[in-house]
């Protein structure tokens, strides 16, 4: 898996091979979100002020409104709530931003923010950096624009955090991931929708994480879990379950270098370099790449692996079952991708449920332990080979695994 | 009755003016005005509060414009860093001030032990151009020649005070009015419109960001844990260099520091580690960038500092390749990649991601992320050069 032509260019190259009338799934429209009046002016200053002087403790309450803002507003105190009367409601903009790299910074543990929407920030839309028992509710993110490269890189983005919930929340436009957890542990999304972003909803070099009842559509790649060398930890133990993920085949709009870059659009559920990774009783459909993909950070760039030895680059113990798989598979992106389907397939055949871009540890004696059922089939592409001897042979995934536990944030 | 009115009224306005008692530290007779500003009327000693949020800087007693100067009190001690931070090429007055009979302890590679009661300031300004146009130019350090910064010939922007109490180091930021009369505090911080103009002529508007009180810790809260602040620029390598004293001509600043009682424990200069001074030709290439790199992006960019998420740590300890950006791929940067595929890419400063985000004055690109809305072109031309200079290649 090279990094992906843009499908456009794809579809001219098959067409040029052969007159094919259907090259790939419409681009879906994105509907921005209704107007919101304009809330009191001062307020804006109001809000910055409460949250330099809040105490532990403190609720701070944003009326109905749109509040706009030219730089960043930063919280660092912990036990604080931030809520609005609604995410259509209480609007926080930042288009126009001139500084700052974020719309809402916070560096706080006991942290609460519910019924609000941060829009159009320049970089990350709500960053909470380093901190523990996280809850994002009824949050909106979202690049009113809809896709570009230009929109910030993460909607919501606690990264190193621990105990974190996100819930009822939902991201649309970002360029890197809609819903992006980084470098944590304990970790639950759930009920949440991603949408129109690069990543939908994103889980990296994170310990112990469900993510699940979340709906990912027409973003470039729906739900990724993946982890990425040189950073504070390893990540692994994670649920993906119970989520609808379909027609994630919005064009790679990420900017180049960025590993979601690297990210075929039409890709489903996408598993990267992790281990102890559970997927099941998910509704996973019509995307366009493949709906499953598991692969290693060898696909997404990295190449330079003697600079990191301490990092495993090999996705093992990976549990798919049970998963209702429909569709997907007819268009993948990228020339590679589309060679390969048609080298397999045929022009009109489709690729699989389960694609593997076939990386593993040769010296590991049980196998990468690559354990799928009730797909339609499983491609192994031969990365390691140069993608020269693909193969469809399904016996080596016939493998049983522990299941996962459940995370419990022990919140009562 | 009015008597008691009077006491009474007394009594509240006590009650609430905590924070205006000076510190022990700082009570005491009123020291003799030194020569340069025997013209001027005599000046407190330095109030340190305690606790609370003064309004104005003037309560603190450090600076006061008189004369037609910015004038630092007597005990007020100036000082300068060999490579220093660049903030959309503000000047930078900075100083330091400690109650009588505390002293820092010294450390050679972290941060000076400061007593309760330090008070550093840091003034940005700009040298004036035409109206109301400021220059764009090299800071050579404050010329503070007749006794302070001359006022007719900069406009000063803020002045922002780290002062260690009794829980930590505090972030006041204060903005100077129009008038440049005075500086109150702005703990919401603010946007002040510039115009730079360059020696040759050539001229570039920017936003120049006070930052909010929060984000004083964006770059000073150097450890995400504890989320204490820290001061940064103080620190022996930073510090070993000489400076003009207006009383006291060319004198190494550890030197000075410990004869004015401010630091105890310190080496002999040529004992104590120094850092580079970027702009110095004579220095070693690989010394000036790490130096350079050290002071606008270390304090983030380290194991413990915000930009920690990233793993490319710049500062002045690091000595892995990779970690220094060599080859490393990006983990947030979002469009911040600017299209490249590593950090650094050896030989290539056009393909490596550092300098597209030095280069850039978007918000959601540039770095650092506070502190500058134009390039530092001088600065990304030092960091081009460094990378061009490296040998190897990456993947």
């Amino acid at each position: 898996m090279n990094p992906p032509c843009l499908p456009l260019r794809a579809c001219l190259l098959a067409a040029a091979v052969a007159a094919v009338a259907a090259c790939g799934p419409e681009q879906a429209q994105h509907t921005p979100t209704p107007e919101v009046a304009a809330g009191d002016a001062a307020f804006a200053e109001t809000l910055r002020t409460k949250l330099i002087d809040a105490k532990p403790g403190d609720v701070i309450e944003v009326p109905p409104g749109r509040y706009s803002f030219d730089r960043s507003l930063t919280l660092r105190v912990d036990g604080v709530t931030l809520r609005g009367a609604g995410p259509d409601k209480s609007v926080l903009s930042f288009k126009g931003q001139k500084a700052g790299a974020e719309g809402l910074l916070v560096n706080a543990s006991n942290f609460l923010i519910e019924n609000i929407a941060i829009e159009d920030s320049k970089g990350d839309g709500l960053k909470v950096n380093e901190g523990e028992h996280i809850t994002i509710r009824n949050v909106r993110v979202e690049w009113t624009g809809g896709p570009s490269t230009k929109n910030g890189g993460y909607g919501l983005y606690p990264v190193k955090t621990r105990n974190v919930l996100i819930e009822n929340s939902v991201a649309i436009g970002a360029s890197d991931a809609g819903i992006y957890v980084g470098q944590s542990r304990d970790v639950i999304v759930r009920n949440s929708r991603a949408e129109f972003n690069v990543a939908g909803i994103e889980i990296e070099n994170t310990v112990n994480a469900d993510v699940y009842d979340n709906t990912a559509t027409n973003n470039t790649g729906g739900i990724l879990v993946f982890n990425m060398p040189a950073l504070s930890q390893q990540g692994g133990a994670i649920r993906v379950y119970k989520n609808k993920v379909f027609k994630n085949n919005t064009a790679n709009f990420g900017a180049k270098g960025t590993p979601v870059a690297s990210v075929p659009a039409g890709s489903g559920v996408v598993v990267n370099s992790n281990d102890d990774v559970e997927i099941f009783d998910n509704d996973i459909s019509d995307n366009a790449t493949t709906n499953i993909i598991v692969s290693s950070v060898y696909s997404t760039g990295y190449k330079d692996d003697k600079a990191s030895s301490e990092f495993d680059p090999y996705p093992e113990r990976i549990n798919i079952y049970g998963n209702r798989l429909k569709g997907g598979g007819d268009s993948p992106d990228g020339f590679d991708l589309k060679a390969l389907k048609t080298a397999l397939f045929g022009l009109s055949g489709h690729l699989p449920d389960v694609l593997w871009d076939g990386y593993a540890n040769t010296q590991r004696k049980e196998g990468p332990q690559i354990c799928i059922r009730d797909v339609s089939g499983v491609v192994n592409a031969d990365g390691p080979g140069g993608y020269k001897n693909p193969s469809q042979d399904t016996k080596p995934y016939a493998c049983e695994l522990p299941k996962l536990p459940a995370i419990d944030l022990k919140r009562g | 009755m009015r008597c008691v009115v009077a006491v009474l009224l007394s009594l509240l306005v006590a009650g609430c003016s905590k924070p205006q008692e000076p510190a022990p530290a700082a009570q005491g007779a009123v020291p003799a005005a030194p020569a340069a500003l025997a013209a001027d009327a005599p000046w407190a000693p330095v109030r340190f509060f305690a606790d609370g949020q003064p309004e104005n800087l003037a309560d603190w007693n450090l600076l006061r414009v008189a004369g037609g100067r910015l004038q630092l009190n007597r005990e007020v001690l100036p000082y300068d860093l060999n490579t220093a931070l660049f903030s959309d090429y503000a000047h930078k007055l900075r100083t330091v001030w400690m109650p009588k009979g505390q002293a820092a302890n010294y450390a050679a590679d972290e941060e000076f032990d400061f007593p309760v009661g330090t008070v550093f300031s840091k003034t940005f300004y700009y040298p004036r151009g035409e109206g109301e146009a400021v220059l764009r130019s090299y800071d050579e350090g404050p010329d503070l020649r007749g006794g302070g910064l001359e006022m007719s010939k900069v406009r000063l922007i803020e002045t922002r005070l780290l002062l260690r109490r009794q829980d930590g180091w505090v972030a006041l930021p204060y903005v100077w009015n129009r008038e440049q009369t005075g500086a109150k505090l702005m703990r919401g911080g603010e946007l002040v419109s510039l115009e730079l103009v360059a020696a040759d002529g050539g001229r570039e508007s920017a936003d120049y960001a006070v930052p909010d009180q929060n984000q004083c810790a964006g770059c000073h809260g150097t450890d995400m844990k504890s989320k204490a602040l820290h001061p940064i620029g103080p620190k022996a390598r930073h510090l070993n260099r000489d400076f003009a004293y207006p009383d006291d001509g060319l004198q190494n600043q550890i030197a000075r520091w410990t004869r004015a009682g401010y630091l105890q424990g310190a080496p002999a200069p040529q004992q104590a580690p120094r850092d580079a001074n970027w702009r110095d030709p004579a220095a070693p290439l690989d010394a000036r960038a790490r130096a350079y790199l050290d002071i606008n992006c270390g304090h983030c960019h380290s194991p413990k500092g915000p930009g920690n998420t990233s793993g490319l740590w710049l500062n002045a300890a690091t000595q892995e390749p990779l970690r220094l950006g060599r080859c490393k791929l990006p983990i947030a940067a979002g469009h911040g990649t600017g299209d490249h595929r590593y950090g650094v890419v050896p030989g290539k400063p056009d393909e490596s991601i550092l300098v597209y985000r030095m280069r850039s004055d978007d918000p959601s690109v540039m770095m650092p992320e506070l502190g500058r809305s134009v390039v530092h072109e001088e600065g990304v031309q030092l960091i081009r050069d460094w990378i061009a200079a490296q040998q190897g290649q990456c993947g």
